[in-house]
């Protein structure tokens, strides 16, 4: 719950230049360019971006659900020890779904309309436990139960399109964690629903956390959501990741200038009176012809020569968290405390 | 539910103005109906119960609510492209609620709507400069041989490049298309545009940069917008006064300040409460209250107070049996509650004692 209690636990996922390239007609589409993290035990991570980053596409591939057939991937995803992009097929259908999960962001499409909710969610358990189906039954309602719908053994036996859009976005929860995985991958999790529903899912996705022990990565393009929830949080930008850090780095030493121009384009709840945005100016680039340099520099504001020809890479200035950028890190600490920071 | 007698007092910066927009006891009821053949009326969807609201000259309203709260029904009634079921609308003085299409056709250069959806609210088999055009070729407010200028010029003005007047939508981004969207709507010289979620389809980068453009309008064209949104944070960035709606009703209006710093029902206080704030320090002292269960079915809402049922200050007897009406509780400041909230803490320390529900 809180951002700012450590990650502990040992590490669960290890992704290490992971790269996911799509042959397509007109060229070939760099989603993921050569990203690399961990998430540990009992880890919240939050993934954020806008369209078009490889937030969703990276951990599509991490499930196995984007694969060499679709795409060229290469770099390792070290899931509990093993390389889940060496698995073959049936090997990793038994760690998907029991080991990690995922809950998607519109839980009308990913239902389906024509089955029982608590069938949907016994089947689950029935694809990876040799159980009865009474059995698997009465763990769908249980877990229904846990997730906070109110009469389970009923909503069960709804289908999906008698559920209210809360009602199925907790169903797909309790789909994925019914089987009481070690890592749960939430993608855009709250998108589609109003800020009460809201409240109540991420509080829910909180409190599970806690009860199932599991890591739990949410990929979303909210800044608040990320800020209330995750203790680690990666901002992607074209396919790569721009900055990574603790919850409360990103939002008070903030060394990114993308990062940066995320937080001075949104409107606050709790700013005094109402400045003019300050948004990024530009549209974010194509995925085929990434800009030389710096993928951020033709939208920068503090471009520079290198920026245009040299790729920065991660780097962890001493004090400071991994970052992207070629400003030096003292420009960057005197830039942000001036433009961005807004002291309370 | 009946019409009050007088519409509510005007707020102060507006003393002496008349409203552009004037919207009294508005309702709009969608049948519901059931049997192929013979089509049996089982019940009505109360999109839009009785809802008063002014606008004034040049003021941005923003109007907020959960989904399925009418919020857009009341904007589609606004510009009669649903017809009311009860009520008045009168744009500058003249009464327009029973207009018929054509008759409706002179005002609708007065009044524009600027879609939700840049994806659908587009024809995807004509050309930019046909889509922006045709205002201009429908009204005749241009003749046909400077229409091109015409639209090259409002291009440019939302951020286009006129170059790209033969150009189709599905070749522009989100961002550029809700500028085309925003161009049609500047086309006539509107002097109210009701705004349907213009930016919650858009990134946050370009969700500001069409919100900075909405800005800049307003100010250069003196426009008076109507701004729909579910998200909060945008609503507070862009609106003079905000009102909230809560399933087909008016729950509060206010300045928007007053009602951010103070809010008096206590659905506009959740509300608040559960919007996340990208600031972790201030986001573990705030207050956060967590609403139980879902918005009720707008086809049997509850009986007196509708949001009664999941409300933390609920007092049964009264808030069950009573309808509360808008009520004045500040300058400007109308709440329809019978025990508004005091205080910022008043929420918290009566959700400590509500027992989980499920």
């Amino acid at each position: 719950m809180s951002a700012t209690t450590p990650a502990r636990g040992e590490t669960l996922l290890e992704v290490r230049d992971l790269r996911v390239h799509f042959p397509t007609v007109d060229g070939l589409v760099r989603a993921v360019d050569g990203i690399s993290f961990e998430i540990r035990r009992g880890e919240v991570l939050g993934v954020v971006g806008e369209s078009g980053s490889g937030k969703s596409v990276s951990f599509l591939t991490i499930m196995g659900l984007i694969t060499s057939r679709q795409a060229q991937i290469t770099g390792e995803v070290i899931f509990k020890g093993r390389d889940l992009l060496k698995l073959p097929v049936d090997e990793m259908r038994h760690i998907r779904g029991k080991e990690m999960s995922m809950v998607f962001q519109d839980p009308m499409t990913s239902l389906h309309p024509m089955y029982r909710v608590g069938a949907q969610i016994a089947e689950a358990v029935l694809a990876h436990e040799k159980v009865t189906k009474k059995a698997a039954a009465a763990r769908a309602v249980e877990m229904l139960r846990k997730v906070g719908i109110a009469k389970p053994e009923e909503g069960a036996r709804r289908y999906p399109h008698q559920f209210s859009g809360g009602m199925r976005q907790r169903a797909m929860i309790a789909m994925a964690l019914v089987l009481d995985p070690d890592l749960l991958i939430a993608d855009e999790p709250t998108t589609a629903l109003d800020v009460t529903v809201q409240a109540q899912i991420l509080d829910l996705i909180d409190r599970l956390k806690t009860e199932f022990h599991a890591a739990v990565a949410i990929i979303t393009h909210d800044l608040g959501v990320v800020a209330e929830h995750c203790d680690t949080i990666h901002v992607m930008y074209a396919g790569k990741i721009a900055e990574a850090g603790r919850g409360r780095e990103m939002f008070y030493s903030s060394r990114h200038p993308y990062t940066w121009g995320l937080l001075q384009s949104i409107p606050r709840l709790d700013a005094e009176g109402s400045q003019r945005l300050n948004p990024i100016k530009g549209l974010p680039p194509s995925l085929i012809f990434v800009p030389p340099g710096c993928a951020f520099h033709p939208r920068c504001p503090y471009v520079m020569d290198v920026c245009r020809t040299v790729v920065p890479t991660l780097q962890t200035a001493p004090g400071a968290h991994p970052s992207a950028c070629h400003l030096s890190d003292a420009e960057k600490v005197r830039i942000f405390e001036e433009k961005v920071l807004q002291r309370s | 539910m009946t019409t009050p007698s007088t519409p509510p007092s005007t707020p102060d910066p507006h003393a002496g103005h008349t409203p552009l927009l004037r919207v009294t006891g508005v309702k709009k009821y969608f049948a519901v109906t059931r049997g192929i053949v013979f089509q049996k009326k089982v019940g009505n969807v109360q999109a839009v119960d009785g809802v008063d609201l002014e606008i004034y000259p040049g003021e941005t309203v923003g109007l907020v609510g959960e989904t399925g709260c009418g919020k857009t029904t009341l904007a589609r009634v606004i510009t009669k492209l649903h017809e009311p079921t009860a009520g008045k609308l009168e744009l500058d003085g003249e009464d327009y609620t029973h207009y018929s299409r054509t008759r409706m056709r002179p005002l609708r250069r007065k009044m524009q709507i600027i879609f939700q959806d840049p994806y659908a609210s587009l024809n995807p088999r004509k050309t930019v400069g046909s889509i922006i055009g045709d205002p201009y070729r429908i009204h005749k407010t241009a003749p046909k041989h400077q229409v091109k200028a015409e639209v090259q010029q409002l291009m440019e003005l939302v951020g286009l490049n006129p170059e790209h007047y033969n150009r189709y939508p599905h070749e522009f981004s989100g961002g550029q298309r809700q500028r085309i969207g925003v161009a049609r709507a500047l086309a006539l010289t509107p002097q109210l545009i009701v705004c349907d979620e213009p930016v919650s389809a858009l990134d946050v980068s370009i969700q500001a940069q069409i919100l900075n453009l909405l800005g800049d309008l307003q100010r250069e064209f003196r426009l008076t917008y109507l701004f729909i949104a579910h998200d909060l944070s945008v609503v507070r960035h862009v609106s003079n006064r905000v009102v909230v709606m809560y399933l087909g009703k008016v729950a509060e209006i206010a300045p928007q300040a007053e009602l951010y710093r103070n809010p008096k029902h206590p659905y506009t206080g959740t509300l608040l409460s559960a919007v996340p704030i990208p600031d972790p320090d201030r986001a573990q002292t705030k207050n956060r209250i967590i609403l139980q269960g879902d918005v009720p079915s707008p086809i049997d809402p509850p009986a007196g107070c509708r949001f009664h049922p999941r409300c933390p200050k609920a007092q049964l007897p009264r808030c069950r049996d009573e309808i509360p009406e808008l009520r004045e509780m500040g300058a400007g400041h109308l709440a329809a509650c019978h025990f508004p909230l005091t205080g910022p803490d008043d929420l918290r320390a009566r959700t400590d004692e509500i027992p989980a529900a499920g």
